[in-house]
């Protein structure tokens, strides 16, 4: 019997999340890094949109290449950017896995994705960020917000927005501030 | 000093209103108190013992005579009537009701003040050299790197929750009066053919673990500043210890990995993003200098000056004392620069009064360009005092309080709020303190002992800076009763050092006399011109250790 994946929480995957500043109707499965699915086959991985764990996803993906669009890739937070690297660029969507809000490990992962590596697609938090959280998050570069709060979606889509301005650059602002000042910006 | 503009406003503002929602949303009770916990803390509010206690940041401890009078004003309207100076050059309020805190930072805006990150597991408030500017050995005004490190490090989206409470210190003359190797990151200033840069430190710290940073890097160049400071941070963002609070802090990373693989790292790291935005360009520098240009400073007669303040002093021995101990040279001839002291005795250090906040207002507008600064050792610096106007000033001071002539000797104490405030102390401080400094009250005394560090912890997190003291004093529970261990030889300048335990410890009212007989060993046992530091290191813990428990056996 091997040794359970992780031992931490498991992201949820909520009915619906925020993309692109709107409420949508999550189209993705989740597979959770469990035992079962340490061990599961491409066969046995049903058709349709699912975001595998990043061990999973590395086993399988000669085997999933046909099912491109259909797969996605989750990190964990102990799981760095430059594990999945260049390759995030094949994926239509990668998730960023934060067990605790405390856990900010998931800050970094999703800035070096967008910079270093160009990762361009669906950038998605999942785990258990806090709506006070959404702005930092979309600032490393997060477009989709998979709460698993208690809230209504619908009602945190003004905390995107907490911040009107910034002083670093970041994903979404490729000057910090005393750059743009000095333009007189 | 840094001033706003409509962007600062704009984003301290919002600041504001994300807080005032938040706080009715915990209100109401949408808002767990766990939930709640991280966003208060990120805005310095905290759940102390008896009441909330509300930490505001004063960047690199600059505050201007409008801002002191204002924090006098909050003191007084939404507090008891006083406030505290922190060893991280912050200022407290101790009594504070929550549903008022969102008003009391809308306040604080309107002065160009906040309590962003004055708590919580991100970057703090960036600390320095209380006469940066102004400083005789001063290599380059520590100040507009602190102001960019400031705005660099508020609301960093990447780094708003690390691992721990993450401190830096940027110090900029040849003696380090920042403490930079007891802090997370410490940055010191140096020239190197005639290119301004850094030196870099990472990983030092207090608390229970207390460790000394390594140097990791010996020159940054100046441009490379935010760059550098970004990749150490990312570093520890991505391996610092999340399974145990008390091994988060970048200090166990370092160790772990040891500070040459942890400098490869950062190296690596910083090769990939160097040269990117956050270079520091020309017209950045220029820009963020811009703030901190010299004050009008009188075109003065040094000499004069000088000689008519030695004639002034010699027929005053209190002024003479205070001039000794509470001035310091200055840059500019016929200038100096002036510590008022926050701890006559029988007054915790660093508290002062909403009438105190004012007449320092008064003070800094009469004497010093309407600015004043907090020290990490709890005082407040007058920066830019002419020497024609001191005795004036010296006896303004003492009406308020402010002229007692301890600076730099055992009853300048470092002290933690300790077991009468805080809900984490292990034993009480401030007594502690007061009962030195009732039995050490004769000035000749204090004075032919010279320099000397006395600081006071009351739990091992060290707030009250204990393993840096000269003489450090941490109260520790022994089945439920106060006990204090006493530790020799610890310093935060550029020679840092810890201090090391003496022995068993004692109870609160052996102390004074455990301090008096550490004292007596010193004096018995000095060379001419020597410190107590000098002397322990020369002579080490022995003698002290079989002076002190030979009596009590």
């Amino acid at each position: 019997m091997p040794k359970p994946a992780k031992t931490g929480p498991q992201p949820q995957n909520p009915a619906q999340l925020i993309r692109d500043g709107r409420v949508v109707r999550n189209e993705w499965r989740l597979l959770p890094a469990d035992d079962e699915n340490a061990a599961i086959t491409a066969e046995a991985l049903a058709p349709g949109k699912v975001i595998l764990p990043l061990p999973v996803w590395r086993r399988l993906r000669e085997d999933l290449a046909e099912r491109g669009d259909e797969i996605g890739v989750w990190l964990d937070s102990d799981e760095t950017a430059d594990q999945l690297g260049d390759d995030a660029g094949q994926l239509p969507l990668v998730a960023v896995h934060f067990p605790a809000f405390a856990d900010g490990r998931g800050f970094t992962t999703g800035r070096l994705l967008r910079e270093r590596y160009g990762y361009t697609g669906e950038l998605r938090a999942v785990g258990g960020f806090i709506r006070d959280q959404l702005t930092y998050l979309r600032r490393c570069g997060f477009d989709a917000f998979a709460y698993e709060g208690e809230e209504d979606p619908a009602a945190l889509l003004s905390s995107l927005r907490d911040f009107s301005d910034s002083y670093q650059a970041a994903v979404d602002e490729s000057q910090p501030i005393f750059r743009r000042r000095a333009l007189g910006g | 000093m840094y001033r706003y503009d409509d962007r600062d406003r704009t984003i301290i503002g919002e600041r504001v209103a994300q807080f005032r929602s938040q706080t009715e949303r915990y209100l109401a009770g949408d808002l767990s108190e766990e939930q709640f916990l991280p966003l208060r803390l990120q805005n310095g509010l905290y759940i102390q013992r008896l009441a909330p206690m509300l930490r505001i940041a004063v960047p690199y401890g600059l505050l201007n005579s409008e801002q002191l009078r204002r924090l006098a004003r909050i003191s007084r309207d939404y507090d008891k009537g006083y406030a505290h100076f922190t060893t991280r050059q912050n200022l407290q309020f101790n009594w504070p009701r929550l549903e008022d805190v969102p008003d009391i930072l809308a306040e604080l805006a309107e002065v160009e003040m906040h309590a962003v990150q004055t708590s919580g597991n991100c970057i703090r408030n960036t600390t320095s050299d209380p006469y940066a500017g102004v400083a005789r050995d001063e290599i380059a005004d520590p100040r507009p790197y602190c102001e960019l490190i400031r705005q660099w490090s508020t609301f960093h989206p990447e780094f708003a929750f690390l691992p721990r409470k993450f401190k830096i210190a940027v110090n900029g003359a040849e003696a380090d009066r920042a403490a930079i190797r007891v802090h997370d990151i410490g940055v010191q200033l140096v020239e190197r053919d005639g290119e301004i840069g850094f030196q870099v430190y990472v990983g030092g710290g207090q608390g229970r673990t207390p460790v000394i940073a390594e140097k990791i890097r010996e020159f940054l160049p100046e441009e490379d500043l935010l760059s550098y400071l970004e990749a150490i941070v990312r570093v520890y963002n991505q391996l610092g210890r999340r399974d145990n609070k008390y091994k988060a802090r970048i200090k166990i990373l370092v160790k772990a990995l040891g500070p040459e693989e942890f400098g490869r790292r950062v190296e690596r790291e910083w090769e990939q993003i160097r040269g990117g935005a956050d270079r520091l360009t020309p017209e950045a520098l220029q820009w963020a200098r811009s703030f901190f240009d010299a004050p009008d400073y009188a075109d003065l007669d040094g000499a004069a000056a000088d000689s008519a303040l030695q004639s002034q002093a010699e027929g005053d021995k209190a002024f003479a004392r205070w001039l000794e101990r509470n001035t310091f040279p200055h840059r500019v001839p016929g200038y100096r620069a002036v510590r008022l002291s926050t701890k006559p005795t029988g007054v915790p250090p660093g508290d002062v009064t909403d009438t105190q906040l004012e007449a320092i207002a008064d003070l800094a507008d009469r004497f010093s360009f309407g600015e004043a600064r907090v020290t990490h050792d709890q005082n407040v610096v007058l920066a830019d005092v002419r020497e024609d106007e001191l005795l004036e000033l010296w006896q303004a001071a003492r009406k308020q309080g402010f002229a007692t002539p301890n600076i730099g000797t055992l009853t300048d104490m470092i002290c933690c709020p300790g077991g009468d405030f805080c809900s984490l102390a292990n034993a009480k401080s401030i007594p502690v303190a007061e009962a030195i400094q009732r039995r050490f009250d004769d000035m000749d005394y204090l004075y032919d002992l010279g320099d000397l560090n006395l600081n006071i912890s009351g739990c091992m997190n060290a707030c009250g800076h204990h393993h840096v003291g000269h003489i450090g004093i941490l109260g520790v529970d022994k089945k439920g009763e106060e006990f204090y261990q006493v530790q020799l030889g610890g310093s935060s300048s550029e020679n840092a050092s810890l201090g090391k335990v003496l022995g068993p410890s004692f109870s609160r009212a052996e102390v004074p006399g455990v301090i008096g007989i550490i004292l007596d060993t010193y004096v018995e046992q000095r060379r001419p011109d020597e410190l107590f530091l000098d002397t322990y290191q020369r002579i080490g813990l022995q003698p002290f250790k079989e002076r002190v428990y030979a009596k009590a056996s």
